[in-house]
């Protein structure tokens, strides 16, 4: 049941024999059918625009106003006179370069942190079955049912002095890498596509004599990309969202070490409302580019990876 | 894998090649330590930054520390908590929020995947349309919602005048009888930014109904709602259900959207204050008295109410196989 089309690759695009739907096919051929049917796409395509693209439209085109005419009543739907340079003056006032080279640093790095240590994981629970895995693997599902907000006030004290370590990782990177490493799901997605693989693929790679890191490294993740792919731009997309963990390990510590998200927060109460808006709107380029380009990993991979959470 | 060990040819690898060491005993004991160097990052990571902190988060809130010194304080930070005035309005802010952002959040995304799935065109578009702004960074989604909201200025007001309509002051009002203006204006944004996710999961849900129980509903006479009410809600009713326990953790940890929209997150009158915006502030924002013992109180409350929810949700989903 839960291998519907969107979890089969490259499906839902074109729609093989698409099952039918609450209204069928005959009745929408008919003259009233079809009638009814252009008007309420017609209307779904003008609505949904309105309500999905509008406030972007005005996200970008907000930015382009100059300080009066952004507050000025009653706003103007098309910028009376164009001021580019209202970007200009948001990305130096705002520091948009910096806080972007800070969330993509964060970003990537936390990537490369959760692919290693996630992989690894899911790997040795999945195949290698060491003493104890079932149990480990059971605590880490568990931690699914406490969301990490409820835990902000220990895990700031924790990252704060490292027990056993006594480090603190306040205002480094490492505050933001190392915990996105302890993502259960990751862990959950990854292995189960581990258990997938058949069995005698890894038997033929010990038969050649490789040694477990071995295997993985030409037999296991070769096969694995879709999945890789799926958890590398949640991750990524977690982090370049995240707002209350990077407000208190970064934001605290060191202003200019802030994110995108919290940067542009933090200066909108003493920043003009243009350049507020200039400002969300560079901070909202690089997602909204990264969707487009991987618009049907995204998708896909959500349903695939929620349907049977 | 034990016997494909012994089928091995000598050489290549000079390490695995080497002739067996021994026992099985000694093999066992090498395969469990390359393991768990395998699990080792991964279970470090867990244990200082989620196993730790949820074991700290109990002992926390019955320590307090004064003047450097922390010592068993038994029920006092609960007792605290429970006089506070603020703790019972955060609750009961969080509440209005999750219902509202039930009506609203998880019944509109429901009845928009049953109409995008009728559609025959455009499905792609408006696909990745209702999933756009879940890809923003919060703070961009909301800061333009703070400005169309602007009692002032706002596009929202503006639009409201046009029409001819009362003008509001959005997340701005001060009543704090529910629904509360403030309330609904914040879940209006939250649901435009979340809406995406649930939306694409219910489509995907009801593309696994099978076609065959529309037409035998069809040819028992049911018309469209019918339809709808015998068979895509049941058909769907597993996979609903788990969004609805999904929905109800998320929006109860409900924190960034009232922090910016209201910059700071308690509204006027504290009337969008919610239960991890008041850890916030017991935590890191009460001037000079950061309390983390009673903040941490207050985690182990919203902890063990979100674990039911949780838990439910991991009920239902094994139920799915």
């Amino acid at each position: 049941m839960s291998a519907g089309r969107g979890s089969r690759p490259g499906g839902g695009r074109g729609a093989p024999a698409r099952s039918r739907t609450l209204i069928s096919d005959a009745q929408l051929n008919r003259a009233r059918g079809r009638l009814v049917y252009r008007v309420v796409l017609t209307l779904v395509i003008v609505v949904f625009t309105l309500v999905f693209i509008g406030p972007l439209y005005f996200l970008f085109t907000d930015g382009l106003k100059s300080t009066q005419e952004a507050v000025q009543v009653p706003p103007t739907l098309v910028p009376h006179h164009v001021h580019p340079g209202t970007y200009l003056d948001a990305w130096r006032r705002v520091g948009v370069g910096r806080l972007l080279v800070n969330t993509l640093y964060y970003a990537f790095g936390a990537l490369l942190f959760q692919l290693v240590f996630d992989v690894a994981a899911a790997y040795a629970l999945s195949r290698l079955r060491p003493v104890l895995g079932n149990v480990i693997f059971a605590m880490m599902l568990a931690t699914l049912m406490i969301p990490s907000t409820v835990l902000v006030v220990p895990q700031y004290i924790t990252v704060s002095s490292l027990p056993v370590l006594h480090l603190n990782l306040i205002g480094t990177p490492e505050a933001i890498w190392l915990p996105s490493v302890a993502n259960a799901f990751s862990i959950f997605l990854l292995k189960r596509f581990f258990d997938s693989i058949p069995g005698e693929l890894l038997a033929a790679a010990a038969i050649d004599g490789a040694s477990p890191l071995r295997t993985l490294r030409s037999v296991v993740l070769p096969v694995s990309r879709p999945i890789i792919g799926v958890v590398a731009i949640f991750g990524l997309v977690a982090v370049w969202k995240d707002f209350l963990w990077p407000l208190l390990v970064e934001y605290g510590y060191n202003p200019s070490r802030e994110t995108l998200n919290v940067g542009i927060y933090e200066a909108a109460a003493t920043t003009p409302q243009n350049l507020v808006i200039a400002a969300s709107a560079m901070a909202a380029v690089p997602t909204l580019v990264f969707f487009l380009i991987f618009q049907r990993n995204i998708l896909s991979g959500l349903t695939a990876g929620s349907l049977k959470g | 894998m034990a016997d494909v060990a012994t089928l091995r040819p000598a050489g290549r690898d000079p390490v695995l090649a080497r002739p067996r060491a021994g026992s099985g005993v000694a093999r066992k004991v090498r395969r469990n330590a390359s393991a768990h160097g395998f699990l080792i990052g991964a279970v470090l990571c867990f244990a200082f930054f989620s196993w730790y902190p949820m074991v700290r988060e109990i002992i926390m809130s019955f320590q307090r520390t004064s003047l450097g010194v922390t010592s068993w304080a038994g029920w006092a930070n609960y007792r605290r908590i429970f006089h506070d005035p603020t703790f019972w309005q955060a609750w009961r802010n969080t509440l209005e929020f999750t219902i509202l952002a039930l009506i609203i959040g998880y019944a509109v995304p429901f009845f928009v995947a049953i109409l995008l799935n009728e559609l025959r065109h455009a499905r792609g578009y408006l696909r990745v349309l209702v999933y756009l702004p879940v890809m923003l960074p919060p703070a961009s989604a909301l800061l333009l919602f703070a400005y169309f909201y602007d009692p002032a200025y706002g596009l929202f007001n503006s639009v409201l005048h046009t029409l001819h309509l009362p003008v509001s002051q959005w997340v701005q009002s001060p009543g704090t009888r529910w629904p509360t203006t403030a309330m609904i204006s914040v879940v209006i944004a939250a649901t435009w930014m979340n809406m995406g996710g649930a939306t694409l999961i219910y489509l995907a849900a009801l593309q696994n109904i099978p076609g065959e129980l529309y037409e035998a509903a069809e040819l028992d006479g049911a018309g469209l709602v019918r339809k709808v009410r015998h068979v895509t809600i049941p058909q769907t009713r597993l996979i609903l259900s788990m969004l609805l326990m999904l929905q109800i953790v998320a929006t109860m940890q409900m924190f960034v959207e009232a922090f910016i929209l209201t910059n700071g997150g308690a509204g006027v009158n504290g009337n969008t204050l919610s239960v991890v915006n008041l850890i916030y502030q017991y935590a890191f924002a009460l001037s000079g008295a950061s309390n983390y013992n009673s903040a941490s109180a207050l985690g182990v409350v919203l902890m063990l109410v979100l674990a039911v929810f949780s838990g439910a949700y991991l009920w239902l989903s094994r139920e799915r196989g």
